[in-house]
């Protein structure tokens, strides 16, 4: 299911002295299957971007196309449902959404909404908390009785269990310490890999998104400034500072390497392994011949 | 050198009556001398905002003593032992009591009943040391989170205090708000010589201290400087902790048939790769 | 949804209005509350109004922006005016359409009414639109100080108002999301039977209590960390000053009184 915006603008509070144009001339194209990755400075309307794709926000300007559903300034609700079902989106600190005495209810609340049937819904939740790594019993507990780390996968869960065809992260690892940031990110590429899930991740990890994506939407000042494989994005350090990003540090320190030892810029290295590999073969190469 | 803080054999449990649960804190001892830089690591739920309350006296050990400035804390001394030192947390929205950034700043004054003349002295001068002063009458929600974090460091510079505590003050900035408060207190050290104790999940942070304390189930399971704490490597991934990215590359390298020495500096990575390379 | 909203918010400025003493405008809103029912003729309310409309100018406020936001409050008064209009059964008829009878004394009341409220809201809505809840909560802890006398908690009450006027644009915020994650959940509060509706505020409730506690409770431990412990021995950051706007202010709220007496039937 392809997403596209054609000329989207948003302005929040439109009309009243606080308005405020968060997006402007957006023009981008979510391939079907793909993994990719919005990065943009802090402000540069990565989530209001983001609320777009499952119809939360509809635009003030332009169409956004999911799939066969078109979504303009003028659409009504009952298709902006249907968008809601097949896009999931996991918000920022998800965890402020458990509401439920269990943890088990708190997962089957989005697959209920949408006319799944309470067996089904049941199985489904079992099977994803299973998936999350959260331990035996959980389930029949209060949410509120969890670990930060354990509510942020219960709250995912419950997104995941809707099945959605396509899953959009707003920063989904914010406050975890390393280990429960790696754990969940790498859930999240198994059920791309898997389940050919369409994955849209929003961060400002430039490690996180040349490892993961294979697509990159820059955002800047509320438009999308370049859109490209991440080979070509994170190749270019000066055109990245002029949007106030960084490249990832496997690239910085690849950089830098090459530039002591005199070497030409190479395809940026997007991973530790790849640069490891790089690295190892430019030294076992060696200079001193030279 | 003075000692600053001092904690013995603390032990502190949030269910004293539920006998069966582990402390939250368990046995840890430190000490922490005038002007030292020292970072917490540990995974979640590790004890290391547990260890921070009890610093600060918003929660007392169940066993063993926490001492500042050379004089155990009691209930007695603690508002005094307060007022030498400041805390920032998480959470840039929740700590902003004041309607305005110079309210803000001014609140810890006026708590201490410092006299109105003084207070604008010095609700300027913390917010300069921050890079604040251009934003006086500025109201939170207009403040990006990184210069709402810097708002509160200077909410606790304005007591002037001998110890600070971060506890994950940029878990929740993005990269360039994170990098704004690492350089504010890397120039307040090397200007007030301020002591510093930063809680933190970003190794690369962690780095920048003179010594870290690794935190785990509640105990304190290692402690040196950056260098001798993550050569124990593998042991502390096993515990939920990364390892700088120079030291992972260093063993990813090794893997590859590299022989390098174990380095946390990225620098001295790319300084022994360009010599290996031109010996190769 | 919330955006709208004019009643209760603060826009920066530094008109004349802006810049007077909190203490001022408050006494000026109590006073002139009172003064509006001083109105009694044609002409006593044609004073009032033209003093508003005076009032707003001088704010530099955009009128199309008040009105625009009392869109709410404009109903009310709207209804008020309906109200009055066919119950009051005295004077001349005016004019009759089936079985509505409009009488002269009913259209007087009733413009009479609506004209109190309006004035009255606008008037109101200009002090919180010129003055940042701050300062109003500092003129009201100065000027109820004296009740401190009789163990009134005036300092408590005061730091109360400004943390929670401090919080409304977090909480809405916050509203904001927790609804958004709730509808990207399928939840559907704009439709449904009244029981099901019910149901949906659920779950946007409970998030928002587990939040608004969590908030209040780094809140309080942040302050108490800073020292805080009452309002015993503390001193103000925040210095109110009297100056000549202010007397001003009141001058020609004294000028308004005398001319609604004189008009008076
Ligand atoms: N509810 C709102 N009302 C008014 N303005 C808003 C609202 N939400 C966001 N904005 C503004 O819109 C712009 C884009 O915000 P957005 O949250 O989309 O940025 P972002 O790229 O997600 O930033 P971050 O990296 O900090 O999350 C910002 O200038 C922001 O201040
Ligand atoms: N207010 C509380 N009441 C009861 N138990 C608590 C409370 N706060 C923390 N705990 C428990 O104490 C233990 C230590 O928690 P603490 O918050 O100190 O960990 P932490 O290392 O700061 O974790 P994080 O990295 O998530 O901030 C945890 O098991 C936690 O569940
Ligand atoms: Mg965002
Ligand atoms: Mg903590």
């Amino acid at each position: 299911m392809d997403i596209t915006l054609q000329r989207v603008g948003y302005t929040y509070a439109a009309g009243t002295p606080f308005q405020k144009q968060a997006l402007h001339d957006v023009d981008v194209r979510i391939p079907d299957g793909s993994y990719t990755a919005v990065i943009g400075h802090t402000g540069s309307g990565k989530s209001t971007l983001l609320q777009h794709l499952n119809a939360l926000l509809k635009p003030t300007e332009g169409t956004v196309r999911v799939g066969d559903t078109v979504i303009t300034k003028e659409t009504k609700g009952k298709q902006l449902r249907s968008v809601r079902r097949k896009v999931g989106i996991v918000f920022q600190f998800p965890e402020h959404q458990l509401f439920e005495e269990t943890v088990l209810k708190d997962v089957m609340f989005g697959p209920l909404n949408f006319g799944i049937p309470e067996a089904e819904a049941a199985a489904r939740a079992e099977e994803l908390l299973g998936l999350l790594g959260l331990p035996e019993g959980t389930a029949e507990k209060s949410p509120f009785d969890l670990s930060g780390g354990q509510m942020r996968r219960v709250a995912i869960a419950g997104v995941l269990a809707m099945d959605p065809d396509v899953l959009v992260l707003d920063e989904p690892t914010a406050g975890l310490d390393p280990s429960g940031r790696r754990e969940i990110m790498d859930l999240f590429h198994r059920l791309h890999e898997e389940r050919d899930m369409t994955t849209i991740l929003v961060t400002h990890s430039m490690e996180d998104a040349a490892r993961y994506a294979d697509h990159v939407i820059v955002m800047h000042d509320g438009t999308d400034v370049l859109e490209g494989p991440p080979e070509d994005v994170f190749g270019d350090a000066g055109r990245l500072a002029r949007w106030r990003l960084e490249v990832p540090r496997t690239v910085a320190f690849q950089r830098e390497f090459e530039r002591g030892a005199g070497l030409p810029e190479g395809p940026p290295c997007l991973t530790e392994e790849q640069l490891a590999d790089y690295l190892a073969g430019a030294v076992k190469k060696g200079g001193g011949a030279r | 050198m003075e000692r600053i803080l001092s904690m013995e054999d603390i032990r502190f449990t949030y269910t004293p009556e539920e006998t069966d649960k582990p402390y939250a804190v368990d046995g840890v001892s430190l000490d922490m001398h005038q002007g030292e830089w020292i970072a917490v690591v540990g995974h979640n739920g590790s004890g290391k905002s547990t260890l921070a309350r009890l610093m600060i006296g918003l929660l007392f050990p169940q066993e063993g003593t926490v001492s500042l400035f050379g004089d155990a804390l009691t209930e007695e001394n603690l508002w005094d032992k307060r007022s030498q030192m400041g805390m920032v947390f998480q959470n840039p929205d929740n700590q902003f009591v004041g309607a305005t950034v110079q309210d803000d700043v001014a609140f810890a004054l006026e708590n201490n009943g410092i006299p109105f003349e003084e207070m604008t002295v010095r609700v300027r001068e913390a917010l300069a040391q921050v890079k604040m002063e251009r934003f006086l009458d500025h109201e939170p929600q207009h403040l990006s989170g990184g210069q709402k974090q810097r708002v509160a460091i200077a909410g606790a510079l304005a007591l002037r205090p001998r110890l600070l505590i971060l506890d994950e003050a940029t878990s929740m900035l993005d990269p360039q708000g994170r990098e704004e408060v690492i350089r504010v207190i890397l120039e307040l050290r090397e200007k007030t010589g301020l002591s510093v104790i930063s809680i933190t999940h970003d190794l690369e942070e962690a780095l920048l201290a003179d010594r870290i304390i690794v935190m785990n189930r509640g105990r304190k399971f290692a402690e040196g400087t950056p260098p001798e704490v993550f050569a124990r490597g593998e042991e502390l991934t096993s515990l939920g902790l990364d390892l700088p990215f120079a030291a992972r590359m260093t063993g990813l390298l090794r893997e590859r048939g590299l022989e390098l020495e174990e380095t946390m500096s990225e620098r001295k990575l790319v300084e022994s790769l360009w010599t290996s390379r031109s010996n190769g | 949804m919330m955006e709208k909203m004019v009643f209760g918010r603060y826009i920066p400025g530094d008109s004349f209005v802006h810049r007077l003493d909190p203490r001022t405008k408050l006494i000026f809103v109590f006073i002139f509350i009172a003064a509006v029912f001083l109105a009694n003729s044609t002409a006593s309310y044609a004073l009032l109004l033209g003093f508003t409309l005076f009032a707003i100018i001088v704010s530099k406020v955009r009128i199309g922006f008040l009105i625009g936001g009392l869109k709410p409050v404009i109903f009310l008064i709207a209804f008020t005016f309906l109200l009055h209009i066919f119950f009051t059964k005295q004077g001349d008829l005016l004019f009759e359409f089936g079985f509505i009878k409009v009488y002269e004394e009913g259209l007087r009341q009733g413009i009479y009414i609506s004209v109190r409220f309006l004035v009255l809201v606008l008037m109101t809505s200009l002090l919180t639109l010129t003055t940042s809840p701050i300062s109003i909560t500092d003129g009201l802890e100065v000027l109820l100080g004296p009740l401190k006398k009789i163990r009134f908690p005036v300092h408590e009450l005061a730091l109360m108002m400004s943390i929670s006027l401090r919080f409304i644009p977090t909480l809405m915020d916050e509203t904001d999301k927790i609804l958004k994650a709730q509808l990207a959940r399928g939840s559907d509060i704009s439709s449904g039977t009244m029981k099901e509706r019910v149901k949906a505020v659920v779950p946007l409730l409970v998030p928002l209590f587990v939040s608004a506690f969590k908030r209040a409770e780094d809140l309080a431990v942040a302050m108490e960390v800073r020292g805080y412990r009452g309002g015993e021995g503390r001193t103000r950051y925040r210095q109110l000053k009297w100056d000549w706007r202010d007397t001003t202010a009141l001058l020609i709220l004294l000028l308004l009184i005398a001319g609604l007496w004189l008009l008076r039937r």
